[in-house]
């Protein structure tokens, strides 16, 4: 169903500077291309620029030098309307603080991206939410507000909001780094789970080994270079 | 992008933070309902005090000046006809005050599409005769029903019925000049005119107009009566009073009857000029002070929004990187001040509406206004209409800055930060 090889995202030299208090180069020709299906982690010590990279990677951070491309399209220099229709259509996201939204339900908090695409009715994209949630064993949890969650529970919560689009692509910010063993696990089998059975691309920044240790490929990165794993 | 997701989270976003968006509704409710009372209020009082020269005034007065003739025999020599003669002392000769041909005037006048209703009358200087004392006065001959019908007069006339007055030989005396006669209902007073001939009326009602001075002089006989009283003949007329359908073609009315016609004709815009300066200024103090309030309650927006945009910047950032653009971010927050702005100032209407009822119920009783029992009230709707206007623009611009601000977040920064 999938063509494995297919580059899902590209990231040619891109370089990153910061300049506030001093210039310093965060990212040094950062290079590599995640293929279609492929569950992959970048690992590094604190302060080598993975989280950056990530931003970058999102689109939701412009201020680069270098070239890259989602699903064979070059986005740099692009609107920024276009960019958020990107994010909204192909990048689903997860933090390692959850992000829900406090002010809605669970299903509204997987609801949201999917009325704000417009592809599919309300009555359909709740269907598809509810779908969604009851892979992860949420739909007890529905109709909870997002702040009665806990925070494993939160997580799938924003797992499921990431799928809701079904994305090329799926990115996650250290998405186990606030949680405990068990909920950790959790999210990882759901990971391991969505790669296995639906193919989905993953791209999950962490820095803790053992999570790393059971992805496809592993990216290592040191002092803002990518020293293994392109 | 659907508005009903816009809709939907700024609805989200206000029920979050529900006692700020509370105290916001309440301002800008606060301010329209001010803004209504008070230019309700205002208007009400000017309507009233312009009503109480303005209905008692025709649009159009005709009537026949005492001067001297332009036409000097002078004029009419060859020798210094053609020159700029100067002649002092010009005495008006044979000059009288009643108008000529005033039969053929009253049906032109009549007969003009324009005209809503023609009402003569005669002005008789006399005398009202107490004891020894003569005071000083005007006894103005009326035809009540086209008085009542066109000037309100039974407004005015506040003991007594003004139809008694088509009983020949009787008066309504003015309410001051009334109590310096201590002439009752019922009693007869003695006038003398400025011909001489004395008169024995009978006093049927009161007259109070609410300026003094007019009620310390004049009183109101049937036209029939005064020109008894002064020996003329049934012609004799002094004024001819019109009022048009709109009052706004009296100078051009007054102008092409005074060509017609050769009398004197005064139109209400030039005589009263001085009410209309007055009102509107009244008025444009009132939207003053209903517009200050209205901008003290949209910094209140302003601020509220602020404060809402620091605790949401998380929702905001998250918006962002789940596909919402600037755009849909400074929807949400202008929604939210719109929704906040209608909310508040559709209550704001009702609230005012309701306190002009109030107000409407006040007692207010003065001498100088017979007819007015309570406070006079401007129901208009054109105040509901600025002020309901007023209240989306002004949170429409208290919002637009904190909205500007909320897209321009950016989500990585918020992200990061945690």
């Amino acid at each position: 169903m999938t063509k494995t090889n297919q580059p899902v995202l590209e990231a040619k030299n891109i370089d990153k500077f910061f300049y506030n208090p001093v210039e310093t180069q965060v990212l040094k020709k950062v290079s590599f291309t995640i293929n279609r299906g492929e569950f992959v982690s970048v690992v590094g010590k604190s302060g080598c620029g993975k989280s950056t990279l990530l931003y970058i990677l999102s689109t939701m951070d412009t201020d680069y030098k270098g070239e890259l491309l989602i699903d064979e399209q070059v986005i740099n220099g692009k609107h920024s309307n276009y960019l958020s229709r990107l994010r909204n259509e192909k990048i689903g996201f997860v933090f390692q603080f959850h992000y829900l939204l406090n002010e809605f339900s669970a299903l509204e908090n997987v609801l949201i991206p999917g009325l704000k695409l417009g592809k599919y009715s309300r009555e359909e994209l709740e269907h598809q939410a509810m779908e969604k949630l009851k892979i992860f064993d949420m739909q007890d949890h529905a109709l909870k507000k997002a702040n009665q969650l806990s925070g494993g529970q939160k997580q799938r919560v924003a797992i499921a909001r990431a799928l809701i689009n079904d994305p090329l692509l799926i990115m996650g910010d250290e998405p186990t780094g606030n949680l405990d063993k068990k909920n950790a696990d959790i999210v990882f089998n759901i990971f391991k789970e969505l790669t296995a059975e639906f193919h989905q691309t993953i791209l999950i920044v962490t820095h803790d080994p053992e999570f790393a240790e059971g992805t496809d490929r592993i990216i290592e990165m040191e002092d803002g270079r990518v020293i293994s794993g392109q | 992008m659907k508005w009903s997701l816009i809709l939907e989270l700024a609805r989200a976003l206000m029920f979050a933070r529900i006692k700020q968006t509370l105290v916001a509704a309440v301002g800008v409710t606060f301010s329209i309902t001010m803004f209504v009372a008070l230019l309700g209020f205002m208007n009400g009082l000017n309507t009233l005090l312009d009503g109480l020269v303005l209905n008692r005034t025709p649009h159009i007065r005709f009537y026949n000046q005492i001067k001297p003739n332009p036409n000097q025999p002078i004029d009419l020599s060859p020798e210094f006809g053609k020159g700029v003669n100067v002649i002092r002392s010009i005495k008006p000769s044979n000059s009288r005050l009643a108008i000529y041909n005033s039969e053929p005037i009253l049906k032109t006048l009549n007969a003009d599409p324009r005209v809503r209703g023609v009402s003569a009358k005669i002005a008789a200087q006399v005398f009202y005769n107490v004891g020894s004392i003569d005071l000083t006065g005007v006894v103005n001959g009326i035809d009540p029903e086209k008085e009542i019908d066109l000037f309100a007069f039974q407004d005015y006339v506040t003991v007594g019925n003004p139809e008694d007055l088509l009983q020949t030989n009787s008066i309504i005396l003015g309410k001051g000049a009334a109590d310096r006669m201590l002439a009752d209902i019922g009693d007869v007073i003695q006038i003398t005119t400025a011909q001489g001939n004395k008169a024995q009326l009978k006093v049927v009602g009161y007259y109070q107009s609410g300026l003094a001075d007019f009620d310390n002089a004049n009183s109101f006989a049937s036209i029939n009566t005064v020109q008894k009283m002064m020996g003329e003949p049934a012609s004799y007329l002094t004024d001819i009073q019109v009022k048009l359908h709109d009052f706004n073609q009296a100078p051009a009315f007054a102008n092409e009857y005074r060509e017609i016609f050769e009398i004197e004709a005064d139109d209400i815009q030039t005589v009263n000029a001085q009410f209309e300066t007055g009102s509107s200024i009244r008025t444009l103090i009132s939207y003053a002070v209903g517009i200050t309030l209205l901008v003290v309650s949209g910094f209140g927006i302003y601020n509220i929004l602020n404060m809402m945009i620091y605790e949401k910047l998380d929702t905001i950032a998250i918006l962002k990187a789940i596909g919402f653009n600037s755009q849909d971010v400074k929807r949400i927050f202008i929604t939210i001040a719109l929704s906040i702005g209608f909310i508040g100032g559709t209550l704001g209407l009702l609230f005012g509406y309701l306190s002009c009822l109030g107000i409407e119920r006040i007692p207010f009783e003065t001498d100088a206004l017979p007819t007015v029992k309570t406070y006079p009230i401007d129901f208009s709707s054109k105040y509901y209409f600025i002020g309901g206007i007023f209240s989306l623009v002004t949170t429409y611009l208290a919002g637009f800055f904190p909205a500007r601000k909320a897209s321009s977040v950016d989500p990585v920064d918020i992200i990061r930060g945690k």
